[in-house]
């Protein structure tokens, strides 16, 4: 504490507590900034080792953005290499698809359900089996799609292929019902009762009040809620690489394997040479996927935000 | 709600006898969260009932042997606990100072501390494979090959290394600490900073002496949090340090490391022999399921001490 001590000069002690407290200041600040360094470096490392594809010669005879859509196929090793991107794009179209199809109705409704209709005792029930499920490792999940759920979906729908774009697709749903639920349900506990009050006070039942007047005045949250969760299944890499078969072809069947952006970074990387035209394309890659995840997620931040000044003003 | 958010609006249904479209929608909704409870439950019943007759005494300190079809899973428990400690020495101080300077110094509307907002927000959605390549492209390529150049050293640094894998895990998860012990920091009542204030004590003296130990229950949920995250993350890991196999025990930051996650995507997608491999793929799922989910309890009981704390005041 600040109370000077017999022999020392109270001056001197302020003023040598003033240094300190500014250093200190000085030091959490770093701290802080830290975050915004991360996010640049991310930012410049990523691209720095993409930019061969677009910069440099030597890289562009093998591997150049042209060359990403000239060529239906994704056969890196060989005598002539090709970096064909459609199919990995259609993949990853095809299994965030599938994922978001079988998500979001489930998230959103269970979300509908504990804001809404549950008794606060099914609500604390509900809550642990959402904790359960979002800290199951992507691995795991992985694992479980990969030897479990694909001979199950197999049986059931008897196609040939047993890895394939539904049975990437509905793992990686598992793993994105967390993020949907739980902001999709914040959004929808913001409400203020007042809204639902009013509502049942004009004679609306209760399941209308929650559709004609909770939900909409929570749709930024679900929206939110919507894109962070597609957010997640673009980027999301473990379940992708173990359940979808890897297979980068271009077609619409969602019985065909398939083969995303993520899996594709996360299969090949290891064995490439650093430097190599192979390695800048798979840090494009990179680089695609953080511009698109990125989008998604300002998108998102600006639907929270909008929800907040709705709320707020009321 | 503003007029806007009523124009439109049609008169509802009235309702007569039994109401069919609200009882469907409730029993819809709750629906979803019972098809997400029944999901969990087979993931989770499937993983113990296959893995628990595998996780023995020996298993968990034993080597693998026999190209991995018998033997235990020691060196991957190890090389985890060592990733995740060092990942929780470099993270938390920065984390929490971040942290203290964004509730407890920074002016909220200033456009840095708006940005640093930003950056935390938009760094937690970026995929974790993007950090791996983040990870080879910083801390492999640029900072370890520059450790080597002006040491003078042959490739020592500038491999993947336990280290890098560490400090890699550490940005995935500087979002998940400085969120949490904000969280914290809120539930300190401002009349202790006033009456440490008061008291004569400097800035920095309320937050040593009376802010952080009133946060350390946070600060411990979200060390605890990146904990559980950072032994369950396998992506960020794949070119940053993560190891096949390993006759030895990493004990320098320049080794590489077997972990549990990697080892559970080597079994299941590397493996010669799928039949031979399966028990100990499940007991290693079921070890690793085991340790997320008691990390992540102690996560949920120390968070919903706060939360209760922080009803209490208001």
């Amino acid at each position: 504490m600040s109370f000077s001590r017999p022999g020392v000069d109270p001056l001197r002690h302020r003023r040598i507590q003033r240094i300190r407290e500014g250093a200190l200041e000085l030091l959490l600040r770093t701290c802080a900034f830290l975050a915004v360094a991360s996010l640049l470096l991310i930012i410049v490392f990523v691209f720095r080792e993409a930019a061969p594809v677009l910069f440099d010669r030597e890289t562009q005879r093998e591997a150049s953005v042209a060359g990403f859509f000239s060529t239906p196929l994704w056969q890196p090793v060989g005598d002539v290499p090709k970096y064909g991107i459609v199919p990995l794009l259609v993949g990853t179209l095809k299994v965030v698809l599938v994922a978001m199809l079988f998500a979001t109705p489930l998230g959103v409704l269970a979300a509908l359900f504990s804001a809404e209709f549950a008794t606060p005792r099914i609500r604390e029930l509900l809550k642990p089996v959402i904790e359960i499920l979002a800290g199951i490792p992507s691995v795991v999940m992985g694992f479980f799609a990969l030897m479990v759920l694909a001979s199950w979906l197999q049986g059931l729908t008897g196609s040939t292929i047993r890895l394939n774009a539904v049975n990437a697709g509905i793992a990686l749903g598992l793993g994105v019902i967390p993020t949907i639920y739980t902001v999709a349900e914040d959004a929808l506990r913001a409400v203020p009762r007042s809204y639902r009050e009013a509502a049942l006070g004009l004679g609306a039942t209760r399941w209308q009040t929650a559709w004609n007047v909770a939900l909409p005045a929570a749709s930024a949250g679900v929206g939110a809620a919507f894109l962070l969760g597609l957010a997640r299944a673009v980027g999301e890499t473990m379940i992708v690489l173990m359940a979808s078969g890897n297979a980068a072809i271009i077609s619409g069947d969602p019985f065909d394997s398939v083969r995303t952006l993520s899996a594709s970074i996360a299969a090949e990387l290891a064995e490439v040479v650093v430097g190599s035209p192979h390695y800048g394309v798979l840090f494009f890659l990179g680089a695609v996927l953080f511009s698109i995840t990125f989008i998604i997620n300002v998108a998102a931040g600006v639907f929270v935000e909008r929800l907040r000044r709705r709320l707020a003003g009321a | 709600m503003s007029i806007d958010t009523l124009r439109g609006a049609r008169p509802l249904p009235r309702t007569r006898g039994f109401d069919m479209q609200g009882v469907s929608l409730t029993a819809l909704s709750g629906l979803a969260a019972v098809i997400i409870a029944v999901m969990v439950a087979i993931i989770i019943g499937n993983i113990i009932l296959n893995g628990w007759q595998t996780v023995t005494w020996d298993f968990l300190v034993g080597s693998p042997r026999n190209g991995m079809t018998e033997g235990g899973i020691f060196p991957a428990i190890y090389g985890t606990v060592l990733l995740v400690l060092l990942m929780i020495l470099a993270l938390i101080p920065f984390g929490v100072g971040a942290a203290v300077y964004l509730h407890e110094y920074a002016d909220p509307y200033a456009w840095t501390t708006q940005s640093v907002r930003f950056a935390v927000n938009n760094l937690a959605g970026v995929p974790s494979i993007v950090f791996g390549l983040f990870g080879l492209g910083f801390f492999i390529q640029f900072v370890g090959s520059s450790m080597d150049r002006a040491m003078g050293l042959d490739v020592v640094w500038g491999q993947p290394a336990l280290i890098w894998a560490a400090l890699t895990l550490a940005i995935l998860n500087l979002p998940v600490v400085i969120v949490t012990t904000e969280e914290a920091l809120k539930t300190v009542p401002r009349e202790m900073r006033e009456a440490s204030l008061a008291l004569g004590a400097t800035r920095w003296q309320t937050v040593r002496h009376v802010l952080l130990p009133q946060a350390l229950p946070g600060i411990l949920t979200g060390a605890i949090l990146a904990v559980s995250r950072g032994a369950g993350e396998v992506a960020p890991i794949l070119f940053t340090g993560a190891a096949y196999f390993l006759p030895y025990l990493p004990n320098m930051p320049t080794d590489q490391f077997m972990e549990l996650g990697y080892h559970v995507f080597v079994l299941a997608t590397q493996s010669p022999d799928v039949e031979a491999t399966r028990p100990i793929l499940y007991g290693t799922v079921l070890v690793l399921l085991v340790l997320t989910f008691l990390l992540n309890l102690t996560a949920i009981v120390l968070r919903a001490r706060l939360r209760a704390r922080l009803m209490g005041r208001s």
